[in-house]
């Protein structure tokens, strides 16, 4: 894409290898992020948002998952094949990642204070003192006053809003280019939400980073969003700028789900409502996979699996509905 | 609603069969388990069917051929009173089982019945059943058993009965472990949400029970069981090889080994202790192998739900 | 309205739970008021909506009216009957007619029970019909639900997180209750789901005139389904009024930014947005006078003394706030 391109995903999957069979969690997933932009990935439980940023991270567990098949680079490094050494190091220093429970990614015998400062010293090679000076003004930043308090206290003493700062805090500590936060704010009540939904955009802003968020909640999207990737059943359906995806969505998948969550003052009789459920990711037959549920499925979507096309400027869906305009621009 | 159906029908298929059938599927996985079960099979035949095989059954005393070496007669030779040590084995073996599952079923009875109690009703029942359970784990099993035994012996009872004695007395010192193993389940098992849903729709103590409860603890209670066999076998061999649990003439793997108890047995007669010995140590670990298993096998899907 | 006695009636629910934190030196032992005083009242037909974040208490008062859980004070009349002093076998009478549906698919149905056993046992430990009618009954309200026939002899483990929830509807309506508590009832589900079990409560509704009250943490699914809201803070209402009035005049500060923190799926839209500072105070030691006061960004002197009155400042719309 352009030239500033931190994080470049080219047809990536994971597959797991489970009892019951290879459950192909993702599956030919590609996308970039460049410098400074804000990529969300969503779409609902199951659909492999969360398996694509732990293989971008190289925290499959293998056995029993693998990435089979791809590339994934980080500015024109190559994760996949990178040795443990180079992982660590780009682990925690250019690539962070916060995730969804903050009581259960801190050690509970541990202060806040070890916790902070571990990166510091492993990464930027601190002394004592200088790691607790940084800690406490990475503390400070991410809005919590008292910092020399919660310094010494311990993650049990600290409410679940206070703890994903803290997780937010240590993710910086090292200045990452990009930040990966999965499913961030899930965990707390909309009152905490806004702030730090509030508080990423703002460090995001001052410091230039990237971000690729996984979320599954559309109104977080909209909010934070530059670029968004659309995930259903393994595989990206559709992605495009926010205003793309929000004002002008393309796939059938897409529009459901947007009418289907109820608004603030928007009130409908009867909410839309995508019929049947997501389909198992074992033994998925080679058709669309959103074929079941869709509305606009013709007889060519129950034989073939659609390839993503450019709609429009940036904007890719992967429906057999739109093939024709394919052919025509 | 159409595409519900057809989802589910999809889903269906992989998922059909249910819970203990995944289990067994498990289980039959998970080779040291397999070899396990299957040996206990075979001790199983061999003790229950063997003996109609033998031409020494019935512990026919033969004055002749006393503390004969294995020969083609005698394959595994005979006693100090000639009787053929295959065949003792064999009949032992009956005892030694009889023995360990007759003391797991009583003690599983017991320690579920005391242990749904005290989870289920709590307070005062609670606190009554705990606190005997706590006496009993203070006190040491063995020098507990042989008071008992040692007071059996007093009252002269039967040698016949003292097979089923045995099993009383290791069942009542075995079933307060279970009991605190029950309870507990019970009580984490209370607060899920379906026990809420139980309440919610009035149903009864008997059907929260007896349909919601027990169910949800058989298989704790099936790797418990098989696994405390092994141990009820142990204790009983202990018992009887000090002369204090199943009594000659009824063989015993325990008391067969007590041949071992005279130096000129131990050293110039192995086959005296050997078989049975050796009895014991494969019945053992082939029933923690398959308790092993079987918990291995049942305990992913607890866990998963 | 006034004339008709309301179907459910709480009149100032406290709920105290003792915090033992106890470490083996030192003993705390704090109270907990999980429900502080807290009273409102549902009419017969309407869909009562509970909101409030963690810790608000909601979950509590919702058990509690179901008698799912004891009180510590204060009372609440189902169709004029104290639901906390029926005997034990008029309480399990009166569980015919209400019934509760619960947060969680997944731990709410017992794995060992197939979904058809599951669904029809109420009537069966009531003794309400026989065995054929039992499976006929079910059937009925498995398709009442959006589930079909064959799904009787399944285990819950065969069903998705959406199934479920509708098993779970099930459950609670064969009897055919008037009242029904949803606790949470659609936030463990994704988007596409919680529209069709959304649905399906309001269709249920419609067909067997129930009442609701529906807990959520969610203001947007309340909004939507709701006739009259509650706004829960720490175990106190802060804001009582139809969904109209909460919705479109929110009165109390904390409604306000309550509604403001809600991300709008639209990046066109720019809202001006009221971003609360801090966290909820602990439970156990909560602020004094007015609980909000420490998070409210209009508060003044008198708001850290005085507790505000829960006061009717329109027709039927309450509030608890010094500055309204």
């Amino acid at each position: 894409m352009s030239d500033n391109t931190i994080l470049d995903v080219k047809k990536l999957s994971t597959h797991f290898f489970t009892e019951n069979g290879v459950v192909k969690a993702v599956n030919d997933v590609s996308f970039s992020v460049s410098e400074g932009q804000t990529v969300c990935i969503v779409g609902e439980s199951g659909c492999g948002k969360s398996v694509t940023a732990m293989s971008i991270m190289r925290l499959i567990e293998d056995p029993p998952g693998k990435i089979v098949d791809g590339e994934i680079l980080f500015q024109d490094k190559d994760l996949i094949h990178a040795s443990k050494k180079d992982l660590r190091r780009l682990r925690g220093n250019d690539i962070s990642m916060i995730f969804q429970e903050p009581m259960s990614s801190l050690n509970p015998v541990l202060t806040i204070g070890e916790q902070i400062t571990e990166p510091l010293f492993e990464h930027r090679l601190l002394t004592k003192k200088q790691a607790k000076q940084e800690a406490i003004k990475l503390i400070e930043l991410v809005g919590i006053g008292r910092s020399n308090e919660i310094f010494h206290s311990y993650p049990h003493q600290l409410s679940g809003g206070m703890l994903q700062r803290i997780m937010i805090a240590i993710a910086l500590s090292c200045d990452p280019l990009l930040l990966i936060a999965d499913e961030p704010t899930t965990a707390l009540d909309v009152t905490i939400q806004a702030q730090i939904l509030e508080l990423l955009k703002e460090i995001k802003e001052e410091r230039n980073m990237s971000m690729l968020l996984i979320t599954h909640d559309l109104g977080v999207v909209a909010e934070v969003a530059d670029y968004v990737v659309v995930m259903y059943a393994g595989k990206v359906i559709e992605q495009g700028s926010v205003l793309d995806i929000f004002k002008d969505p393309k796939h059938p998948y897409t529009q459901g789900l947007l009418q289907s969550k109820p608004v603030l003052n928007q009130r409908k009789k009867r909410l839309y409502s995508i019929p049947g459920q997501v389909p198992n990711l074992i033994d998925l037959k080679p058709s669309c996979y959103f074929y079941d549920r869709c509305e606009h499925r013709m007889s060519i979507c129950g034989g073939s699996i659609p390839e993503k096309m450019e709609v429009d400027d940036n904007h890719q869906v992967a429906c057999w509905l739109y093939e024709k305009e394919e052919v025509r621009t | 609603m159409e595409e519900t159906t057809v989802q589910t029908e999809h889903m269906a298929k992989y998922r059909k069969s249910n819970l203990w059938k995944q289990v067994f599927r498990r289980l039959v996985k998970n080779k040291m388990a397999m070899t396990g079960l299957g040996f206990l099979i075979f001790i199983f035949v061999f003790c229950m069917i063997g003996p109609f095989f033998s031409p020494y059954a019935n512990g026919g005393v033969d004055a002749i051929n006393i503390n004969q070496p294995p020969s083609a007669e005698h394959w595994l030779g005979t006693d100090a009173l000639g009787r053929d040590v295959l065949t003792r084995l064999m009949e032992a073996g009956r005892i030694s089982l009889t023995v360990g599952l007759g003391a797991m079923v009583m003690s599983v009875f017991i320690g579920t019945l005391l242990g749904v109690l005290a989870g289920f009703y709590q307070g005062i029942v609670d606190q009554i059943i705990m606190r005997t359970a706590d006496v009993l784990m203070t006190i040491p099993g063995l020098p507990l058993l042989f008071i008992m035994a040692a007071v059996m012996s007093e009252w002269k009872v039967p040698a016949e009965n003292r097979l089923y004695i045995v099993m009383v007395m290791l069942s009542i010192v075995g079933w307060s472990g279970l009991a605190r193993l029950v309870r507990s389940q019970i009580l984490s098992l209370r607060e899920r949400e379906y026990m809420h849903a139980t309440e919610s729709l009035g149903l009864r103590d008997r059907r929260k029970l007896f349909v919601h409860l027990l169910p949800n603890i058989v298989p704790l209670l099936i790797v418990v069981g098989t696994l405390s066999v092994g141990g009820a076998i142990l204790s009983e061999s202990v018992l009887s090889y000090f002369g204090l649990g199943v009594v000659p003439p009824t063989a015993s793997w325990g008391n067969m080994i007590n041949a071992a108890n005279s130096l000129i047995d131990f050293q110039n007669r192995p086959w005296l202790w050997i078989p049975p010995g050796v009895a014991i140590f494969l019945t053992v670990i082939s029933i923690n192998l398959l308790g092993d298993g079987l918990r291995d096998a049942i305990d992913p899907k607890m866990k998963s739900r | 309205m006034d004339q008709k006695e309301p179907l459910v009636e709480v009149k100032n629910l406290k709920k105290h739970y003792k915090d033992s934190s106890r470490s083996l030196f030192k003993r705390n032992q704090s109270v907990v008021k999980a429900v502080d005083n807290v009273s409102f009242t549902i009419e017969e037909g309407e869909t009562f909506g509970l909101v409030g974040e963690s810790g608000s208490g909601k979950s509590t008062i919702g058990r509690s009216i179901l008698r799912l859980t004891d009180i510590t004070d204060g009372e609440i009349l189902y169709k004029g009957k104290s639901v906390h002093q029926l005997s034990k076998q008029e309480l399990r009478e009166h569980r015919k007619s209400f019934q509760f549906v619960f947060q969680d698919p997944f731990s709410s149905l017992n794995p060992r029970i197939r979904i058809g056993d599951a669904i029809g046992e109420a009537l069966l430990d009531h003794g309400l019909a026989t065995k054929k009618e039992i499976r006929e009954k079910v059937l009925e309200v498995l398709n009442l639900c959006g589930l079909a026939p064959y799904h009787i002899d399944r285990f819950p483990h065969e069903f998705s997180g959406g199934q479920r929830q509708r098993i779970g509807i099930a459950r609670a309506i064969i009897m055919d209750p008037e009242f029904i508590v949803a606790d949470e009832p659609v936030s463990g589900l994704d988007v596409s789901i919680q529209a069709q079990i959304i649905n399906l409560f309001s269709d249920l509704q419609e067909k067997k005139q129930l009442t609701y009250l529906f807990i959520s943490h969610d203001l947007s699914v309340v909004e939507h389904i709701a006739t009259r809201v509650g706004v829960l803070y720490l175990g106190t209402l802060m804001e009582l009024g139809s969904r109209d009035e909460i919705y479109e005049n929110p009165l109390h500060p904390y409604t306000k930014s309550l509604l403001s923190a809600i991300p709008i799926p639209d990046p066109t839209v720019k809202r001006e947005r009221i971003v609360l500072q801090g966290d909820v105070p602990n439970p156990a030691n909560p602020p004094t006078g007015c609980k909000f006061h420490t998070r409210c960004p209009f508060a003044r002197e008198k708001c850290k003394t005085i507790v505000p009155e829960f006061k009717e400042v329109e027709a039927n719309h309450f509030v608890a706030c010094h500055l309204v």
